[in-house]
C-alpha cells in the first residue's frame, strides 16, 4: 500500500491525476471517495441488476432507433418472411420485421432489448422488496424510497409504450385497451382518449406520439431519477446488514478501490453478458406470428408483459359494476381496477415510510438494516400487498391456467375474487406469527445458546440437552435487534385540566404505535446475554471429557454486537498488517 | 477515523515531485479482531499464480469469442436456419451471434470477479459515517443567507410584488397546457360522442364478409355457423381516411342459430331466418371477439373473458363487461344478399361518460 513506487503505470496515473486536478480540483473528491467502503450482501446486486439491464437496454435502444420507422403510414410487406409477403401492414410493423429478418444481428439487439427490459421491471421489483422488508427506506433514506417509487410507475410506462410499438397484433390490442380505460376516466375521458389518439381510435397518430414518449420523455426521466438516486446512496453511504463490527455509525464492507469496483464492474458484464445470451437463445416476443394490427382481429390466449399481468388480471376479476348517475356514464368495471387500485397502490408505496414514521414515532437515523422478523407488521403488510398483487396476477392468466388445468373457467374466477378480498389479511396474519415465533426462537438463542439435539446424562442421573454458545456472527446478527416501544396514551386533560388540543390525533397515533409494536419480543439486555452464552458455553463443557469439540476454545462473549475471540491467530487487522 | 489506519500520516509532505513521502490515511481501517479465514491464494504463491492464469485465460477466451463473433457476422447467412435441440428451428446467425457475444461478455465479467475474489485483498474494512445533518456553522451560513436574500430582495416587504409574481407563476404553464388541445385536431362540427355513436352501416348497406370482401346470402352461413363481417365499401371508406378507424367500430359478427332458440332480441325481428348480427368490440375495453361456443351460444372475449348470449341480446352473463353486445338489425336485399336495416341502435364498443347522451 506504499504510494511511492516508481513502477511506470502508477507514474502515468498520478500525472493524469495532477493534470486533471490542476483544472478540476478532482483529488479533492477522488481522496475522499476512491477508498469508499461499501457493504457486501446478495440482495445489493438486485439494484444492480436494474442498473446494469438499463444500460443494456439504452445500448439495444438506440440501435434499434437507427432502423425502426414509427410510422402508421400503410405499406405493402415485400421483406424476406413469406407468410406475410403482400400484405398491408404499417410501416413502424414492417420496419420491426426488417430489423428481425433483413438486419444482420438486428433480432439478437431487438430480443436483448426487449429481455433486458423484462429483466429491468423484475429487478426494480425485487430491489424493491429487499429494501421494504429490511426497513431501508427508514430515516435518512425516504426520499431515496420516493424516488425508487418513481421510477418503478417510470419502468411500467416504458414497457409499455415500447411493447406497443411494433404495432403487431398483440400490441395494438394492449392500446385497444389502453382507449378503453382511458375513456372510462369521469369527465374527462372521453376527450382524453381522443386526444392521445389524434382522434377516434386506432388514428394514425398514436405510434409517433408513443414513440416520443418511449425514447426521449421516459428514458430522460428515468436516466434523471437514476443519476439522484445513485447521489443519494453516494452521499447517505450504503445501508448494511447487521453483522460482526457493523454498527449504526459505521459502514464495513470493501473500498471502492479496487474490489468493488472490479466486482460491480465484472457483475456488469455478467448481466450484459446473461441478457445476450437469453436475447440470442430464447425468443421473445415474435411479432411476426401475430402480423400486423387490425381493430377487428384477435388472438386467443392475449397476454401482455409479465409486469403488465397484474393490471390486466384486475381488469378481469372485476365485477360488472356501471353506473349512470344524472345522465352519465361510469364504469366501474374499468375506472376502479386500471385507474384506482394502481393509483392506491403506488400512493401507498410512496407514503408507507412516512406513515410508519408517524405511528411508531420513530425519528432514528437507520444505517443498520432491520431483519423482517424483527418488524412484524411491517413484513405483514408487505407479504399481504405481494399476495394481493400475486392475486391479481395470477387473474391476468386466468383463461390460460383454466385451459392449462382444464378447469372452469367461471369457479376459477370466483376463486380468485374472493382470494383477493380475504388473502391479504390471511397472508398478514400468518407472516406477523411466524415473523413472532422467530423473534421468540431469536430470544431463547439469546438467553441459553442453541439446542444442540445432544442429550447428556449427568453423574446423578438428570437428563439435559447440551446448550451451545452462538457463533460470534449469529450472535451478532441477533443481537442487533432494536425494541421500540408504544407510544403512551394520550390523556384528554393534563394534571392542570388543560385540555389535550391534540387528543384525537394522539389517541389514533397510540392505536397504530400499538397496532405496529404491541407484540412485540423484548430482546434481553446485554447482560443477560451475556450470562446466557456463558451458561450455554458451561453445559457444552460438561460433554468435555466425552468428545473433543473445538468451539470448546472458543468463549466469546458480547459486548454490544462486537465480539473478542481470544482463541483467534488470525484477524483482519493481523492480515491487513501483514500486506504492508 | 480509526488509530488502525495503516501507515497513518499527514499528507503534507511532499517530495520535490509533488509525491507525497508519507502515506495518507486511507479513510478506513480494518474490521478489527473478527476472525479471518486466509485464502489458498494468499499462502501458496503456487495458487495465486494459477488463479492469476485463470483470469487472464478468461480475458483470453472472451477475445476468441469476440472474433468467432464477427465470423459469424459475416460467414452466416442471415436467412439460414438450424435445428438446436430444446431451443427448435432458429435463424442460425442470431443464435451464433447472441451465443459467441454473451460467452465474450460474460468472460469479462466472470475474469474481473475472479480477480477480485482470488488476488485483491479479501479483508472487510470499517469506514466510519459522518453525521448528515449539516455543522452548525453551515446551517447559520445558510440561514444568515437566507435572511440576507429576503431583506435585500424585500421579498416580505413588497406584498404586492409577491403576490403578483405568484399569480404569473401560476398563469404561465398554461399555454403550455392548453396547446396540447390540438393533439386532435377536430374536423368542424364533430365531436367525441358523436364519433363514438355512428358506424359505417346504414339502411341498406350489404354484409361482406372479412377476409373475402364478398356480400354474404343467408344460405352461405349454416346454423351453428359464425363469420366476422364488415360493410361493403369499408376498404374504400379505408383508403380515403388512410386509417383503420371504421373498420374499428363497423367489424361485425353473423351467427345463425335455430330461430326458436333466440330467447330474446335487441329489437323485434332484427335477425333474419335466425342469423344474428352482433359487433365484434367488446363492451368492456373494445376488444375483438370472436370465440363462439355454438352449442351454447356463448361468445367469449379473449381479452378479459366476458362471456355473453348471443340466443338472450347479447347479454352479459358472465366477466367484468357491463354492458350487452350491440345488435345490428338486418334484412335481406332484392337479389338476396344480408344487409343491414339501420345503424346500431346504442354506441358499439367500451363505455364512455357521455354514452347516455349519443
Amino acid at each position: 500500500m506504499s504510494t511511492t513506487t516508481n513502477h511506470p503505470v502508477e507514474q502515468v496515473g498520478g500525472a493524469t491525476a495532477k493534470y486533471v486536478d490542476e483544472r478540476l480540483g478532482s483529488n479533492k473528491f477522488l481522496g475522499r471517495n476512491l477508498g469508499k467502503v461499501f457493504p457486501d450482501h446478495w440482495s445489493f446486486m438486485l439494484g444492480e441488476i436494474a442498473l446494469y439491464s438499463f444500460v443494456v437496454v439504452l445500448l439495444t435502444g438506440t440501435f434499434l432507433t437507427f432502423f425502426y420507422d414509427p410510422s402508421m403510414v400503410e405499406v405493402v410487406y415485400n421483406g424476406s418472411y413469406v407468410p406475410l409477403k403482400g400484405i398491408e401492414m404499417s410501416k413502424a410493423y414492417a420496419s420491426s420485421l426488417d430489423i428481425s429478418f433483413e438486419v444482420r444481428g438486428g433480432l439478437l439487439i431487438r430480443q436483448m432489448h426487449h429481455w433486458s427490459a423484462l429483466i429491468f421491471v423484475a429487478a426494480i421489483a425485487v430491489h424493491m422488496f429487499r429494501v421494504f422488508f429490511t426497513g431501508a427506506f427508514r430515516k435518512p433514506r425516504e426520499f431515496n424510497w420516493l424516488v425508487g417509487v418513481a421510477l418503478t410507475a417510470l419502468a411500467l410506462a416504458a414497457g409499455f409504450t415500447g411493447y406497443s410499438l411494433p404495432d403487431d397484433l398483440l400490441s395494438g390490442t394492449g392500446l385497444q385497451i389502453i382507449r378503453g380505460i382511458l375513456q372510462s376516466i369521469p369527465l374527462i375521458g372521453t376527450w382524453a382518449a381522443f386526444l392521445v389518439f389524434g382522434g377516434e381510435f386506432p388514428g394514425t397518430d398514436v405510434i409517433p406520439r408513443l414513440y416520443a414518449a418511449h425514447i426521449l420523455l421516459i428514458p430522460g426521466l428515468i436516466l434523471a431519477l437514476i443519476t439522484v438516486h445513485l447521489m443519494m446512496v453516494w452521499t447517505q453511504k450504503h445501508s448494511q446488514f447487521p453483522g460482526p463490527g457493523r454498527t449504526n455509525n459505521n459502514v464495513v464492507g470493501y473500498p471502492l478501490l479496487p474490489v468493488y469496483m472490479a466486482k460491480a464492474g465484472g457483475f456488469f458484464f455478467i448481466v450484459f453478458g446473461i441478457i445476450a445470451l437469453i436475447g440470442g437463445l430464447v425468443t421473445v416476443n415474435p411479432i411476426w406470428v401475430f402480423g400486423p394490427y387490425m381493430p377487428d382481429q384477435v388472438s386467443a390466449g392475449t397476454q401482455p408483459d409479465w409486469y403488465i399481468g397484474w393490471l390486466d388480471g384486475a381488469l378481469r376479476l372485476m365485477p360488472n359494476w356501471e353506473s349512470v348517475i344524472a345522465g352519465f356514464t361510469i364504469s366501474w368495471n374499468v375506472l376502479i381496477p386500471s385507474v384506482v387500485i394502481p393509483g392506491i397502490l403506488f400512493t401507498g408505496l410512496a407514503l408507507y415510510p412516512f406513515l410508519e414514521a408517524w405511528a411508531t414515532g420513530d425519528k432514528r437515523e437507520h444505517n443498520l438494516l432491520e431483519r423482517p422478523r424483527n418488524a412484524p407488521v411491517r413484513t405483514g403488510i408487505g407479504i399481504a400487498a405481494i399476495t394481493f398483487y400475486g392475486i391479481l396476477w395470477i387473474g391476468g392468466g386466468n383463461d390460460v391456467i383454466a385451459t392449462l388445468f382444464n378447469m372452469s373457467f367461471n369457479v376459477l374466477s370466483w376463486t380468485l375474487r374472493i382470494t383477493l378480498i380475504i388473502g391479504p389479511p390471511i397472508a398478514f396474519l400468518i407472516t406477523k406469527r411466524i415473523c413472532l415465533g422467530l423473534q421468540r426462537k431469536d430470544r431463547e438463542k439469546l438467553l441459553h445458546g442453541y439446542e444442540s439435539g445432544r442429550v447428556l446424562r449427568l453423574p446423578h442421573g438428570e437428563f439435559i440437552e447440551v446448550h451451545q454458545p452462538l457463533n460470534y456472527k449469529e450472535l451478532a446478527v441477533i443481537s442487533s435487534k432494536e425494541d421500540m416501544h408504544v407510544l403512551p396514551a394520550p390523556v384528554k386533560t393534563d394534571a392542570d385540566g388543560v385540555r389535550n388540543p391534540n387528543y384525537r390525533i394522539d389517541q389514533l397515533r397510540h392505536k397504530l404505535s400499538s397496532f405496529f409494536l404491541r407484540d412485540n419480543i423484548e430482546r434481553p439486555t446485554d447482560a443477560e446475554i451475556a450470562a446466557g452464552q456463558a451458561h450455554a458455553s458451561h453445559s457444552a463443557a460438561l460433554e468435555a471429557p466425552l468428545y473433543e469439540y473445538e468451539e470448546l476454545d472458543q468463549d466469546p462473549v458480547g459486548h454490544g454486537g462486537v465480539l473478542h475471540h481470544p482463541g483467534m491467530s488470525e484477524t483482519n487487522r493481523e492480515q491487513i498488517e501483514q500486506r504492508q | 477515523m480509526s488509530e488502525l489506519a495503516p501507515g497513518a500520516g499527514k499528507n503534507e509532505d511532499l517530495d520535490s515531485n509533488g509525491h507525497p513521502t508519507a502515506p495518507a490515511k486511507l479513510g478506513y481501517s480494518p474490521v478489527a479482531e473478527i476472525p479471518h479465514q486466509l485464502r489458498v491464494t494468499d499462502t501458496d504463491p503456487k495458487a495465486a499464480r494459477r488463479a492469476e492464469r485463470q483470469v487472464a485465460a478468461m480475458f483470453i477466451l472472451s477475445m476468441v469469442f469476440i472474433m468467432l463473433s464477427l465470423v459469424a457476422y459475416v460467414m452466416i447467412d442471415k436467412y439460414t436456419v438450424v435445428y438446436i435441440p430444446v431451443l427448435g428451428v432458429v435463424g442460425a446467425s442470431n443464435v451464433a451471434l447472441g451465443f459467441t457475444f454473451g460467452i465474450a461478455v460474460l468472460l469479462i465479467g466472470a475474469g474481473a470477479i475472479q480477480w477480485a475474489k482470488k488476488l485483491m485483498p479479501d479483508v472487510e474494512v470499517v469506514q466510519e459515517r459522518h453525521d448528515l445533518v449539516s455543522e452548525k456553522e453551515d446551517d447559520n451560513l445558510a440561514l444568515a443567507n437566507y435572511e440576507r436574500g429576503k431583506d435585500e430582495s424585500g421579498f416580505a416587504r413588497y406584498k404586492i410584488i409577491r403576490r403578483t409574481l405568484l399569480g404569473a407563476m401560476a398563469l404561465f404553464p398554461i399555454p403550455m397546457v392548453v396547446v396540447l388541445r390540438d393533439l386532435w385536431v377536430t374536423p368542424p362540427g364533430e365531436n367525441p360522442t358523436e364519433i363514438l355513436s355512428t358506424t359505417m352501416w346504414a339502411k341498406g348497406i350489404r354484409i361482406v364478409s372479412d377476409g373475402t370482401y364478398l356480400p354474404v346470402r343467408p344460405e352461405d352461413l349454416p346454423v351453428g355457423g359464425l363469420v366476422s363481417a364488415l360493410p361493403e365499401g369499408l376498404l374504400e371508406v379505408q383508403k380515403e381516411e388512410h386509417n383503420l378507424n371504421a373498420r374499428g367500430k363497423a367489424a361485425i359478427i353473423l351467427v345463425r342459430m335455430d330461430p326458436d332458440q333466440i330467447r330474446s332480441q335487441q329489437g323485434e325481428g332484427w335477425d333474419y331466418n335466425g342469423i344474428l348480427a352482433y359487433s365484434k368490440i367488446c363492451t368492456h375495453v373494445g376488444c375483438p371477439i370472436a370465440l363462439y361456443e355454438q352449442r351454447t351460444h356463448h361468445l367469449l372475449c379473449p381479452c378479459h373473458q366476458s362471456t355473453f348470449d348471443l340466443a338472450d341480446s347479447g347479454a352479459v352473463i358472465f366477466g367484468p363487461a357491463a354492458r350487452n353486445m350491440p345488435q345490428l338489425p338486418i334484412s335481406v336485399d332484392a337479389e338476396g344478399y344480408l344487409v343491414a336495416t339501420q345503424d346500431f341502435a346504442v354506441p358499439v364498443g367500451p363505455s364512455f361518460w357521455e354514452r347516455e347522451r349519443a
